[in-house]
């Protein structure tokens, strides 16, 4: 299995919400911090407003693993958005476990518009957590 | 059927990065509804874009991609272009190409073009199913909110003032002035900071279209730029403010001595219960500290109450909260030193204070009347020892970054000592002397030269008490030598924190801050008065540490972007709405 994962390039999507982590991305790309290409980054306007229908479908299209980065717990530019988030985040998580999904595969974290390091080191880490994990099983059923 | 156009924005910079613009422009050219598909070079060093404007008429385009370097510096001035083309926001898509996909990953050339093209399918994608929205438009409430009432405060102030608008200016102490009102006198100049202060602070007293809300804070904050309701909590001062009229007797008969916050406690004079922080506060009127007021704490006292002879004393008064409407909002919320306790390595001593409290030392019209005389014993100290850089520059102990100020706050204070002790001697350990600043080198070599202050580059390792004299130990790395120096007193140039509650009210505002807490600008080089938030403005050292000028103009620059935005009547907000469509 370890030798199956050191070629396999997962694919991730990444939905960064438009203040926060967004921000920061763009940050880490001024600032010339290098990361793993895997990442396919989707922005949105907050965190809140993904739905995890939007995970699910990436999920089943074919992802190895989905990112969601929203502004720190208080610091949400809708008040609330990303508190909103952790809930649904949670929940859509035990529907993976349901499934029998690693719900390691679906990762919340809190970036702010000034860590473009962390933003960097997070990518590393989460391209790095899925390797590990192999390939979504999704992807048998799915001919790619 | 949409006709969709692709512009790869190149530049010489791309060749670092990783990306190969041919196999771009050929698979997104095969995209449905892409009618063209090109590089084109450096979109952003013309103004009308011309070759943009070209294909867009020629190919009678309706849809428009754009890749760019951070989308954050040329998103806007790219959709203005394809607006006077007649594309509505819904129309375009930028890819923020450089930052998210280029720049990070120069090693990884062939997967990154292919998260390029992905992206850019993923934009036309969008473009094609987009809708247009109506905007919102909101009328401009043209009234101003500053938070702070320092320098750079009574500066943003008086410039929106001056305009024409009114502002309120909000200050959660007693007076307005902030921190500068307690120095002892300002680099490089040596003027009198109570000199140069006042006047603005009466100013700001004065003028028409200012309302000073001193002891009051921020509650709660709502709404958007042109538009916000801010909830401002009016603490209670137990003394009715309109009646008042800042005579002063209740502090020269109150019964309840304490130390003076103003005077950064130190021991040499006291405050009252009542009181009035310093003479030239503006307003000019005392407050009660409920914490230790006989009337509060054992309920016998009425001292004050019965000396008024306008009868101000109100021992009822409530906390009140108002609502007020503005279109704008500054944050010039400040500075506080980081506390002496953070740094635990050093001996806690009377003796050893910060440049804060020895700024009142030193202060002519400070506790000790511009005599300089040590906490512990009231005697004049012959040696004394400045140590730069506690808590700055320090990721281990403090903070990382460089408080910019202290190099030349504590040359000053070391001339200054030499002013009045002209039989001291004064020391000063340094890492390096940042002194960026006009006339300030200049400052530091007349300390040396005039006043024989003594530097040491490196830093102490021990100070503690020896009998009547302290003794700071350390290194002068230049000779490499260790020095023992006995002394009378330390000042330590404490690192410069946002002002406590600082995190709190960005908060408030829904604006991001950095990691301590210092109000994120919307672009470290080009928007550096902007938060995260349109509407809300940042002055003076709430955005970092900087030094009075630098605050000052930062203060005027604040004020010059709201007076942009009020000498509009209404913004209207570009709308984004996502609906999911399942299939």
């Amino acid at each position: 299995m370890a030798d199956d994962n050191k070629d396999f390039e997962p694919i991730l999507v990444g939905f960064f919400c438009n203040w926060c982590t967004s921000t920061a991305a763009d940050l880490a790309g001024t600032t010339r911090l290098q990361y793993p290409p895997n990442i396919r980054p989707i922005r949105t306007m907050c965190s809140g407003s993904v739905d995890p229908i939007y995970i699910l479908r990436a999920l089943l299209s074919g992802a190895d693993g989905i990112i969601i980065g929203g502004c720190n717990p208080g610091d949400c530019h809708y008040v609330s958005g990303n508190y909103k988030a952790r809930r649904r985040i949670a929940g859509l998580k035990t529907i993976l476990d349901t499934l029998g999904l690693e719900n390691d595969r679906v990762w919340l974290k809190w970036i702010s518009a000034a860590e473009g390091q962390k933003f960097a080191v997070t990518m590393r880490d989460f391209t790095e957590k899925i390797k590990e994990l192999g390939p979504s099983p999704f992807r048998k059923n799915w001919s790619v | 059927m949409a006709r969709i156009g692709v512009f790869l924005c190149y530049c010489n910079l791309r060749a670092a990065g990783a990306l190969n613009k041919d196999d771009v422009t050929a698979a997104v050219s095969s995209l449905s509804d892409v009618v063209h598909a090109s590089a084109a070079e450096d979109l952003c060093l013309d103004p009308t874009c011309a070759h943009l404007q070209q294909q867009i008429t020629a190919d009678n385009l309706d849809g428009v991609v754009i890749t760019t370097c951070s989308a954050a510096t040329h998103e806007e001035n790219l959709r203005r272009v394809l607006a006077s083309q007649g594309l509505q926001s819904h129309q375009v898509e930028i890819v923020d190409l450089e930052d998210y996909f280029s720049w990070p990953r120069f090693e990884t050339a062939e997967e990154t073009t292919a998260r390029v093209i992905e992206a850019l399918d993923n934009a036309v994608a969008k473009i094609r199913g987009a809708q247009a929205l109506p905007g919102v438009t909101t009328r401009i409430t043209k009234r101003a909110l500053v938070i702070g009432g320092g320098i750079a405060g009574i500066q943003t102030s008086l410039d929106i003032a001056d305009a024409g608008y009114e502002v309120l200016l909000v200050e959660k102490t007693s007076s307005i002035g902030g921190h500068m009102l307690q120095y002892a006198e300002v680099f490089p100049t040596l003027d009198c900071p109570q000199c140069i202060g006042t006047p603005k602070m009466v100013e700001v007293g004065q003028h028409p279209n200012i309302t000073i809300m001193a002891y009051s804070e921020i509650e709660s904050v709502s709404g958007s730029v042109g538009d916000f309701t801010v909830k401002i909590r009016k603490k209670a001062t137990y003394v009715d403010w309109d009646k008042c009229n800042g005579c002063g007797i209740c502090q020269q008969k109150c019964l309840t001595p304490v130390a003076s916050e103003y005077n950064q406690q130190l021991p040499f004079n006291q405050a009252k219960a009542i009181s009035i922080p310093f003479a030239q506060a503006v307003p000019n009127k005392p407050v009660i500290n409920r914490e230790v007021c006989g009337h509060f704490t054992t309920g016998l006292c009425q001292v004050c109450s019965q000396i008024c002879p306008l009868q101000a004393i109100d021992y009822d008064q409530q906390d009140t909260i108002l609502e007020e409407k503005v279109g704008a909002i500054v944050v010039t919320a400040g500075f506080d030193l980081m506390p002496k306790k953070e740094i635990s390595e050093f001996y806690d001593d009377p003796d050893i204070v910060h440049g804060l409290e020895f700024e009142r030392v030193l202060c002519p019209s400070g506790p000790t009347a511009g005599v300089v005389r040590r906490p512990s014993d009231g005697k004049e100290p012959k040696e004394v020892v400045f140590v730069s850089c506690i808590g700055s520059r320090d990721p281990e102990h403090g903070v990382s970054y460089c408080s910019r100020v202290c190099c030349m706050y504590l040359a000053k204070q070391a001339l200054l000592y030499r002013h009045v002790v002209h039989d001291g001697q004064a020391y000063v350990f340094y890492m390096d002397q940042r002194t960026t600043g006009k006339g300030y080198e200049e400052f530091v070599q007349r300390a040396v030269e005039e006043y024989g202050v003594m530097y040491l580059r490196g830093r102490v390792s021990k100070i503690f008490r020896d009998g009547d004299t302290l003794r700071v130990q350390g290194a002068d790395t230049l000779t490499g030598q260790k020095v023992d120096i006995a002394c009378d007193m330390v000042v330590l140039g404490m690192a410069m924190m946002p002002s406590e509650g600082a995190k709190d009210l960005a908060r408030k505002l829904g604006i991001a801050t950095n990691e301590y807490g210092f109000i994120a600008e919307a672009h470290p080089k080009l928007r550096p008065l902007e938060t995260s938030v349109a509407g809300i403005y940042v002055a003076g050292t709430a955005q970092g540490p900087r030094d009075i000028p630098d605050s000052v103009a930062m203060g005027s620059g604040a004020a010059s972007s709201v007076l942009e935005l009020f000498s509009q009547d209404e913004v209207v907000t570009d709308t984004l709405a996502a609906a999911g469509n399942e299939g």
